[in-house]
Formats: structure tokens, sequence, C-alpha cells
């Protein structure tokens, strides 16, 4: 995330009509907005088969044929997959990549924003690129591309054997592996899913080395143990130790290097995650049959949600955690374990002030938008909402809203909710 | 219709049963079963296998055991005899000949439609016996070869038809291009977090069926519904490795699936005409990961298309005037009561609904779900032979004037149309959104 001390913390209010553009183009797709809260966009038609984006109401320089997936990055770069003439790109603020591709997709941003990497197909062969870098490799199919914390290193699984479709025996062999940069693992796999990169540029992923045998492999190398199934796997980003729901009996348990780090079997464990601090480890569990919670070192909140727990958020200080939960049809947040009173139609990932003090989040109700943050409400309902972001010293809130068709930024006391 | 049923080979060469009985041993086989049944069953079995007293009513529940005239081998308790009590009985001591058979049977000669656990007086559930019989064989790799290979498929792409992740977006433009020649500001959301719904399919619709992604888009943008679709892997809903027995495959692609809507942060999931799929989102793979419901609830499109019409988001401009008859998906009806609603549909929609005997619940199936038309041509005439009883019933209904067979699923689509050619009933077999995208009102 970009550094929000520069941003202007200081006017209540601005505000940029969008609602005129739906006369200015054939049509006007839904709006994004920057993470300072400073430009919305949207793609436009301008005719037929010609689009562009509209940036606070001035259009790009160029139109492409199509464009689609336009997303800001942390740093406020504003980003498109845009085709021209057959031929698929990225565009960053209208300016498209040198390199050009049968197609492009599912554009992945490093936390800092810098780092921009795509998936991309050029005569049926498949591979990633990275800052407008392609691979010098690729390969005859690409699945489950990663792109490392600092944008440094991209991954994904990739076919290195050709098979056919119903070649059973020669698939279970192993056909697929792991690239990194386009370098591809030592041997093959039956499968490769899930993956996770380190700073040192060590690459971990869920593998399959028949149909019943899972583990993790570190660099290519798999872990000596094998499970009856695995989950995604971290990096311990202090010891380095390489970290994994594990499946055994039937039963879930967090591992770590291959062994059992957690002796508490779970019907359901995932979204491992390491606190800030390195001190603790927490993780999306069920107690039990339709009994959803969070786990921390392996101890499960008492609270437990019938329908779903997600999105689950740290404190910048480690001592609190934050999570999206659904119970009985209805969404929430639970903080440290205790559900706020109210419930939403739908609720965005909650954010945490810098203090870890105050936790605040996008909600939804009755087809209406508004805020939450420690389960009081915000006095404005509206069209359309972002998440809500706190000021360096937590005081304010920045809320992007869109009513009547203004656009509006603001940024509120936190003492004005409730 | 009198003519005998021709005679079977009995034994079908299947590259995936051949080699993985060529590794077996009888140890394996006795350790394999004993795993399942010690560990991975319960009181559910105990239950089944203690209260059935071979009274034989749900023979006459079952198609193949219909079609095949009345052979006992076809009954639903003579394929479990011949299965898991043999293997319970042995105490998992039988030999490859024994596993070979097993695997015949509960593959191939199973939907696993459960229309025979109503006629059954203690609701006996055989088509879950025969997905132990499944979980076994695939356990000791004895999966038939075209199912194995649909579900390495979902094991590497996410989707059973080998569509690799580039040409799920590029098709879903494609379509809506194509759809702008006849709406001109049509569009297939891709991607768009916080929409109503998730639109999802199932893997032949981008690599065969295109017009019905084409169809649905239509609909939801005349409906004016705040909708999108996942232009990553999770878009399918589809689901054959429930059907193989591997269940830790079935976690994944449903995993994947949920979390792919928790993402975009829809209030509900709504899928296209496909049955299987319905049970595996509903049912089979939620459960499995410790869901007791589906996270997002899930809708088939009948309930949608009910409710579209119901609300009068969706106006018929002229009724489909060719007689209709109506199929009753096992997955959508018996496994979530969907018949009146589909009723409702298809009578704001067509003319004339005439019903086929039996029907709503009771209904025969259509012998292509449960993963047997995924076992591919090796068995192809076992099912047609096996479903002569269907023949029957659709030449009744045709008699007595229905043109137009309307089966809202995609097994059994391809089923039907198997069944409507082998013996030539020459019926207009259609989904329900063809006929809808057909009759409807658009700007």
């Amino acid at each position: 995330m970009a550094d929000t001390i520069a941003w202007d913390w200081q006017t209540g209010e601005k505000s940029i009509p969008v609602g005129n553009s739906n006369s200015r183009f054939e049509w006007v797709e839904e709006p994004y907005v920057s993470y300072d809260g400073e430009r919305v966009a949207s793609i436009v038609n301008i005719a037929e088969g010609e689009f562009t984006v509209c940036v606070n109401g001035q259009t790009w320089e160029n139109p492409f044929e199509k464009i689609w997936h336009l997303r800001f990055t942390a740093d406020d770069r504003l980003t498109a997959l845009v085709s021209d003439a057959g031929e698929w790109t990225l565009a960053v603020d209208g300016v498209s990549w040198e390199n050009r591709f049968g197609y492009v997709w599912n554009p992945l941003f490093s936390q800092d924003g810098r780092s921009i990497a795509v998936s991309f197909q050029q005569d049926r062969q498949y591979g990633m690129a990275l800052n407008d870098v392609p691979w010098e490799e690729t390969y005859g199919n690409l699945t489950d591309p990663v792109l490392s914390p600092d944008g440094n290193h991209t991954a994904a699984s990739v076919q290195v054997i050709p098979t056919g479709e119903v070649e059973i025996r020669k698939f279970q062999q192993g056909t697929i592996s792991a690239a990194k940069d386009g370098v591809v693992w030592d041997r093959p796999f039956v499968n490769v899913w899930r993956k996770a990169m380190n700073l040192n540029g060590d690459l971990a992923a869920e593998v399959r080395l028949t149909l019943y045998d899972y583990t993790i492999a570190v660099n290519g190398s798999p872990w000596e143990k094998t499970f009856g199934g695995v989950w995604e796997p971290i990096f311990h980003p202090i010891s380095g130790a390489v970290i994994a729901p594990v499946r055994v009996k039937g039963k879930w348990y967090l591992a770590e290097e291959g062994r059992l780090l957690w002796s508490t079997p779970f019907d359901q464990l995932w979204h491992p995650v390491v606190s800030p601090d390195g001190k603790c480890i927490v993780a999306i569990v069920a107690t039990g049959f339709g009994k959803w919670t969070v786990a921390v070192d392996g101890r499960a909140w008492r609270h437990v949600f019938s329908d779903f727990v997600t999105d689950m958020t740290f404190s910048s200080d480690s001592r609190k955690i934050a999570v999206i939960v659904k119970d009985k049809e209805r969404w929430s947040i639970a903080v440290q374990g205790t559900a706020w009173n109210n419930t939403f139609d739908m609720i965005w990932k909650p954010v945490f002030s810098p203090d870890g003090a105050h936790v605040a989040a996008k909600v939804e109700r009755g087809g209406k938008y508004t805020m939450a943050l420690d389960d009081r409400l915000w006095r404005q309902d509206c069209e359309a909402a972002w998440d809500p972001l706190f000021s360096p010293d937590g005081t304010r809130l920045l809320v992007k809203t869109i009513e009547d068709g203004t656009y509006f930024r603001r940024v509120i006391p936190v003492g004005e909710f409730g | 219709m009198n003519e005998p049923v021709k005679k079977v080979a009995e034994i079908i060469p299947d590259e995936g049963i051949d080699a993985g009985l060529a590794r077996l041993t009888e140890d394996r086989i006795e350790n394999t079963i004993l795993r399942v049944l010690n560990g991975e069953t319960g009181a559910r079995l105990k239950v089944y296998v203690e209260t059935c007293i071979h009274c034989g009513l749900c023979s006459e529940g079952c198609h193949y055991y219909l079609s095949y005239d009345k052979d006992p081998r076809y009954s639903p308790a003579g394929k479990v005899k011949q299965t898991l009590w043999e293997m319970i009985r042995k105490k998992g001591r039988v030999d490859k000949a024994f596993m070979r058979q097993a695997v015949v049977i509960a593959a191939t000669q199973c939907n696993m439609c459960k229309r025979c656990a109503m006629y059954c007086p203690f609701g006996i559930d055989v088509a879950y016996l025969m997905s132990v019989v499944r979980r076994i064989t695939h356990l000791l790799g004895l999966t038939p070869q075209y199912i194995q290979a649909t579900a390495h498929s979902h094991s590497v792409n996410m989707n059973q038809m080998w569509i690799k992740e580039d040409e799920w977006p590029d098709t879903l433009q494609w379509q809506e291009d194509e759809a702008r020649s006849e709406i001109p500001h049509l569009r297939i959301p891709l991607e768009k977090e916080g929409a109503d719904i998730m639109y999802s399919v199932i893997g032949p619709e981008p690599k065969f069926q295109a017009q019905l992604i084409y169809q649905a888009a239509v609909i939801m943008n005349v409906a004016g519904v705040n909708w999108t679709m996942p232009a990553t892997p999770g878009w399918d809903n589809s689901d054959m490795a429930m059907f193989t027995g591997d269940n830790e495959l079935m976690g994944r692609i449903k995993r994947v699936h949920f979390e792919t809507a928790g993402r975009l942060k829809v209030k509900k999931i709504v899928m296209g005409e496909c049955g299987h799929a319905f049970r595996s989102v509903y049912d089979m793979g939620n459960r499995w990961l410790g869901w007791k419901m589906p996270p997002i609830p899930v809708f088939h499109a009948i309930e949608f298309y009910y409710d579209m019409i119901r609300e009068g988001r969706i106006r018929i401009a002229q009724k489909y005037a060719e007689p209709v008859t109506f199929h009753d998906p096992c997955n959508v009806v018996r496994g979530r009561g969907l018949h009146e609603k589909a009723r409702y549909v298809v009578n704001a929609m067509c003319d004339t609904l005439i019903e086929m005997h039996p029907n709503r619940e009771h209904n025969y199936c259509c012998c292509a779900g449960g993963g047997v038309i995924n076992c591919g041509p090796p068995y192809k005439m076992v099912r047609i032979d096996g479903n002569r009883i269907k023949a029957e019933q659709l030449f009744a209904v045709k008699a007595r004037g229905a043109r137009t067979l309307i089966a809202p699923c995609h097994n059994c689509h391809s089923g039907l149309e198997d069944i409507n050619h082998y013996y030539g009933l020459e019926m207009n077999i259609k989904f329900i959104g063809d006929i809808l995208y057909q009759v409807m009102k658009k700007p």
C-alpha cells in the first residue's frame, strides 16, 4: 500500500460529477476509484467497437477495440487490459506496454503497486509478463499464477509434457510443474496448485504426487511426508519455514516443513496467516460441520458461525484480528471472536486503523452502501462506495462514495460515526 | 419397441479399468476396501446394510432393470449385492474379476438418480452405496478412462473440458460481441465485484454450446439484473470428481468455485441448466468441505427463470406454439423439488404442456447422469439399451401430441439426444433457456 501521509487529509469534501458521463458516451461501465480517492474512472464506449477510459471527465488519448479489467494499482496508476488490431496488452494510464500478445488476463499487482504481472498466450504458448517483460520460456498451458509480494518474481503451474486429453496413464506419471520467472522446476508432478513466494524468491506450492498423495514442494523438492490433502502454503516471515494445512485421516492440521505444528484436528483449516510481528499463526477453521471460526495458534475462538468466514485481517500491531463472518444468512464482522450486532446484505474486507483501535468496512443493506466503524453506521446511504481508509494518525476516515450521480471524496472524523 | 434388448458384451475393454487391474493385488484390494469401510463410512452405511430386507421393491424404481427385461442383476438391490454387500461379507477379500464387475456396475450401470430410494420401504439410498463402491474403485485406480480423463481436466484447469484460462474470458467476449448485434449495449460483465449475481456454467457451454451463454446474457440484460461472471477459474460449477469418488478433488473444485463467488462479493450464484453441478454445489462438494449449505446461496436456472417471470422482469412476447413435454431431472427435482416452479415457467412460455408419465419426482432417469455418459463411447449402448423404458415413456407422450421435449439439464440433454436418435423419436429437445430466449420480449 502506498504511503498515505502525502494524501489530502485536510479537505473535508471533494466532488466530481459522474452522472453526466452517460450523455457523452454510448455507455459507461461501472466506476473504479483510486486509493487516494482523487480519481474516478470508467470504461466507456464511444462508438461501435471503440472503447476508452474516462478519468475525472477526461478520456484516454487513444481508444481501443476492447478494454476490460480496469483497476488502480496501490500507487494509484490506472491499468486495464486492452486490445487493438486483434492483439492484447496492458495499458497503464492509457499507455500500452510495448509487448503485444494473443491474449492477456489476470493482472496481478505487488503490494506497493509498482510491479504488474499478467498471464499471456501467444501462438498457443503460455507465459507471464512482469512489467512488460515476458518470460523467455513458454509452455503448453499455465494455471495458478502468482506474483511475489515484493513484485520481483512471477510463478505459475505449467504443462511440461504434452499430453492427450484421454492419456490418463501418462498424465498420472506427471506432466505438470512450476515455473518461476519462466524457469521450470527440475521435476514434474501430477498437479501443482496454489503457491507462495518469499523475499528470497523461494517458491512453495501444493502438489499431488499421485492421484492420492498430496504434499508441499519447495523449489521443486517435495516434503518427505505426504498427506490426504493440502491447502495453500505460506512462508513464515521470520523463521522462513514453510507452513501449510494438511489432511490426516479425514481431519485438518497445520503443518510446518512436513511435521504437524498444531495438534488440534479441525474439520477444515485454510487461509493460514502469520501475524505481522511473526509471533502467532492464525487460520480459518471449521470446528465441526457448519461451525466456522478462526483459530489462533491452534485454539479456536469460542464463537462459531454457520455459513462462512473469510477475509481475515490483522491489525498492524498484531494484537487484533478482524474477519468477515456470515451467520444464519447475514453478513457481519467479528473482531477477536466477537461479532458486531449489525448485520448486512453484504460486507467488504475489514480495515484496521494504524493503531488497531478501530475497524471499518464498506457495507450494503437494501441495495444501498455505507460505512460501518466499530459496529456503528455512517449516516449516509449511497449508490456506490469503496473500501474506507484511515488517516495515518487514525483520527479520520477517507470515505469514497457516489450519491445522486456525483462522486464524493470525504475525510470524516472517526467521532462522526454513530 | 418390442424388439428384444441387444446382448451387451460382458467385458468392455477400458484402459482405465484394465491398466488399473493389472497393478492390483488382492492384499491391496482388501486393505483399500477395509480402509473405506472402517475409515470413511459410519452409521449411514451400517443402517442401510442392516435395514435392507432384500424385498426387491426398489427394482421397479430402476430404469436399467425395467429396460433390461427385469433382469435382477440390474435391480438396485442386485447391484448392491454384486458389489458392496459382497465386499462387506468377505471383509474385503475379493478378487480382481470381482472388482472389475464392481466398477462396471457402480460407474456405468447406476446413474445415482435416487429414484429407487423412493420405492424402498425404508428409504435406503442405493446411490450412496454405489458412491462408496466408486470411492473404493477410485482408490484402487480402477476408474473408467474417459471420466478419469475428465477428472484430470478438473484437476489442472478447474473445469471439465480442458479449457485454458485465456479461452474462457475470450469466449465470453466473443459471445458479448455476437449478442451486441441483437442488443447493442449488452454486456457480459467480467469480474464486477459487488454484483448481485455470479452466473456460473459448466465446461461444455464455452467449449461446444456458446450460444447458451449468449442466450443467458440476453436474458440477464433484458431482466436488468446486476450480474457478473468470473474471468478466473471457479466459473465452472461442474464436477466429475464427485462421480469418480475423488472426494479430495471434488472439494478442491468446489472451494475454488465458492471462494471465487466470495471474492466477487456476490449475494448469490445463479447456475445454468445443469443437474449434476447443482448436486455438487448444493449437496456434495460444499458438505465435504464443511459447509452445511452453500456459503453463497445457489439458484438453479429454473428458480431464476421462475423469479424473473413471476416478478415481471421477463415478459413473454408470443408463447411457443409446438406442444411440449417436460423431463424432470433427478438432481433438481428429487434433489431440490423444483418440479412445480419448472412447470410454472414452462406454462408461462409455452401454449401446451403435455405431461409424460410418470413425471415429477417419479420421472424416469435420462440414463446419462451420475457420470455414466462421461464414461464415454465404450458404454454408450449399455445406457441406450438400458433406457428403453425412457423411449417408451417418450413415445407415449409423443402419441398424445408432444413434439418438443424440454430438459433443463446438460446430462439429461445428451442422454435424451441419444435416446431420441437411436429409437427414432424425432422430438425437438430444448433447454428452457432456448425457448425463453426465443419467446421473451426483447428491446
